[in-house]
């Protein structure tokens, strides 16, 4: 069986890659590789009380759905979202575990509020006043085909614009011997059921068992191997190109997704 | 939408492991909470324990999945008959034709937090036996179920806090009806945990009595855990009498604020339409709403505003989380039960614990338990980040 969606922008953050138009610039190595700290910024979406209490995943999460949605020209408010990312705050969730290992145990009340693995998809909906509907998953390092598939049928069975977004960022020790995530990566992407004037291309997805696709430059599939969300390369590398293809991304297992690409313009 | 056949579901939590008992309770307005006595944890709270989650054993295959979270998973299968029923309908629809959609909100974390209790007091380390994937991850209790059954189709954890197994339906709904799938293995599944107690105490959201949702003394929520799983597929056109079908399902956001419910509860009032929309039915089809009916104070306030400016005053509606407590990330499912229950029985489940209803709130909250027939139940679940979601169940006949 196979799903199609229409995809009308995109956005990319991670170590070395600022945005979707320097990434692609990478992926057709018109520009080398070079791993960097992934720059996060403050999100001026949101009222100055809330953006205080943001953390690197709610600021990776804004900063690419911002950069996909207005790519696509979507009408926020009516855009629905799909979040998908392999953990919640990784640094909330240590601060919690560790004071809950002291005597007395104090949580703190915000950072409990923030904990939860839909926080990012809140302070999305705050920021743009949507009140449509945002389904928020987890698939640990399928997450980002999880994402995907959801998105895209989500597009396709309720013939709605839907902004999914693919985020992870690390855990700090001693949380991150035994969940190595190196930076913040995320890629995000709009998917509308018909064709619009942003319409970069049409993606069609299937599953398969076909071995997923690699990536020649060693830094990039370094990033694919170790960041469940950059198991999305090999799809962005197809869409720079622009030209029509197909690729193979990892998802569960000896599950996999195959991606076929027909560019719009 | 196209609705969806409920062929097989169950229920575990402090109400009784599996649908007789469950319904017992029900009858007999039992409620499973008691004081807090879970761990080591000192609150002034009740909590809906689940007795016996620690005796449980997982298969030996799956020994990497052992947590308290997927002990209740495995304790909750095994009821009903539903592992016979997941693995018919396996054999009759192919592996890779099935998805496992699985709400949670906080999985298997009291791994970690144990876990944080035994760090190498030079390195800072956490113990060798602590392993992260497959108790802590949000996605453990979903790739638990997947491998538990040999599923190869799309598998997910839905994690949207409080909504998360509610939306459960709504993703295994999507999926059936794009076609990628045939049958969806959907529930819940929440377990006590430390970070849950201290953090929603640290809120000054816990009641230190049993819940009293709707009461005029209300005070917070009891923290409870369950795990509930139902098997949908496609309604046929002949199904026997007392089948049970998902009609409805209807999504929100507050865009509001991150652990306060819009004051109006327009969020809800969106999601409760957008279910009616998708059954093609009107508020007068609805016979009984159970509730998201926390306890707290602007919880309850919230929704009885959005049902009043929805339904009017006179639809039955009442909270089973006096009952049962907050099951977070699995009342969702377990509350998908009960209305399922509800229909099958028709049994509109009194709230209990509360004592005098607020005056104010213009819901029409009942306290006393109320046969008739109920063929329409809505059920409601909300959570933080302002996400909602609302089911509508409904019988075949």
């Amino acid at each position: 069986m196979k799903l199609s969606a229409y995809l009308d922008g995109i956005g990319v953050l991670g170590p070395g890659l600022a945005s979707w138009p320097d990434c692609a610039q990478i992926l057709l190595g018109k520009r080398p590789y070079t791993n960097a700290p992934t720059a996060l910024s403050v999100p001026s979406m949101l009222p100055p009380a809330e953006r205080r209490r943001t953390g690197r995943v709610v600021k990776l999460a804004l900063a690419i759905a911002l950069e996909a949605s207005t790519a696509a020209a979507a009408d926020l408010q009516k855009l629905a979202s799909v979040f998908s990312s392999s953990g919640s705050d990784g640094h909330i969730c240590h601060e919690i575990c560790d004071a809950l290992a002291q005597s007395p145990r104090e949580v703190s009340p915000t950072r409990f509020s923030n904990s939860v693995h839909n926080a990012s998809a809140g302070y999305w909906n705050i920021g743009t006043g949507a009140m449509t509907e945002s389904n928020v998953l987890c698939a640990f390092d399928a997450s980002f085909v999880a994402g995907l598939l959801e998105s895209m049928t989500q597009s396709a069975v309720d013939k709605s614009s839907v902004l999914l977004v693919a985020y992870d960022t690390e855990y700090p020790p001693p949380l991150h011997a035994k969940r190595p995530i190196p930076d913040a990566f995320g890629i995000a992407m709009v998917f509308s059921p018909e064709k619009t004037p942003r319409s970069l291309a049409r993606l069609e997805v299937s599953l398969t068992e076909v071995g997923a696709d690699s990536l020649a430059d060693a830094g990039l599939e370094s990033l694919r191997r170790a960041i469940p969300a950059a198991r999305g390369l090999p799809l962005l590398r197809l869409l720079a190109a622009g030209a029509a293809g197909n690729c193979v991304l990892d998802y569960l297992d000896v599950t996999r997704a195959a991606v076929q690409v027909e560019p719009c313009r | 939408m196209a609705p969806l056949w409920l062929r097989s579901y169950t229920a575990t939590s402090s109400i009784g492991r599996g649908i007789e008992p469950t319904l017992a309770s029900l009858q007999q307005q039992r409620s499973g909470l008691k004081l807090c006595d879970f761990e080591t944890v000192s609150i002034d709270t009740y909590i809906g324990e689940v007795p016996g989650v620690d005796a449980q054993s997982l298969p030996v295959q799956l020994k990497d999945f052992d947590c308290r979270n997927n002990r209740l998973a495995e304790l909750a299968l095994q009821q009903d008959g539903f592992i016979e029923t997941v693995q018919s309908g396996i054999a009759r629809w192919g592996r890779k034709r099935v998805g496992v959609f699985i709400g949670t909100s906080t999985a298997g974390i009291l791994q970690t937090e144990l876990a944080y209790r035994h760090r190498d007091p030079l390195s800072g380390a956490l113990p060798e036996s602590f392993l992260y994937g497959p108790t802590h991850n949000s996605f453990s209790v979903a790739d638990y179920v997947r491998r538990r059954f040999g599923v190869e189709g799309p598998a997910v954890a839905v994690s949207s806090a409080c909504a998360s197994s509610a939306k459960v339906f709504g993703s295994a709904r999507r999926m059936i009806d794009a076609g990628m799938i045939d049958a969806a293995l959907v529930g819940g599944t929440d377990s006590l945990c430390l970070t849950t107690l201290y953090g929603f105490h640290s809120l000054q959201l816990s009641s230190p009595l049993p819940c009293r949702p709707f009461d005029e003394a209300r005070d917070g929520i009891s923290i409870g855990e369950a795990g509930a799983f139902a098997w949908l597929e496609r309604a046929p056109d002949s199904l026997p009498r007392d089948a049970v079908l998902l009609r409805g399902v209807g999504e929100s956001s507050d865009a509001y604020h991150m652990s306060a419910p819009h004051p109006e509860g327009l969020g809800a009032r969106r999601a409760m339409q957008s279910a009616l929309d998708a059954a093609a039915l009107s508020p007068a089809d609805i016979d009984y709403i159970n509730l998201h009916g926390t306890g707290t104070p602007t919880n309850d306030r919230s929704e009885s505003q959005a049902i009043t400016s929805l339904f009017g005053p006179t639809t039955p509606c009442s909270s089973t989380k006096g009952a049962t407590g907050h099951t977070l990330g699995a009342a969702g499912a377990l509350e998908a039960v009960i209305s399922a229950l509800s229909i099958t029985h028709g049994l509109m489940p009194g709230g209990v614990h509360t004592a005098k209803i607020d005056s104010t709130l213009t819901a029409h909250y009942i306290r006393e338990n109320r046969r008739s027939n109920v063929s329409t139940v809505l059920s409601n679940s909300f959570g933080f980040g302002g996400t909602n979601c609302s089911l509508i169940l409904g019988a075949a006949g």
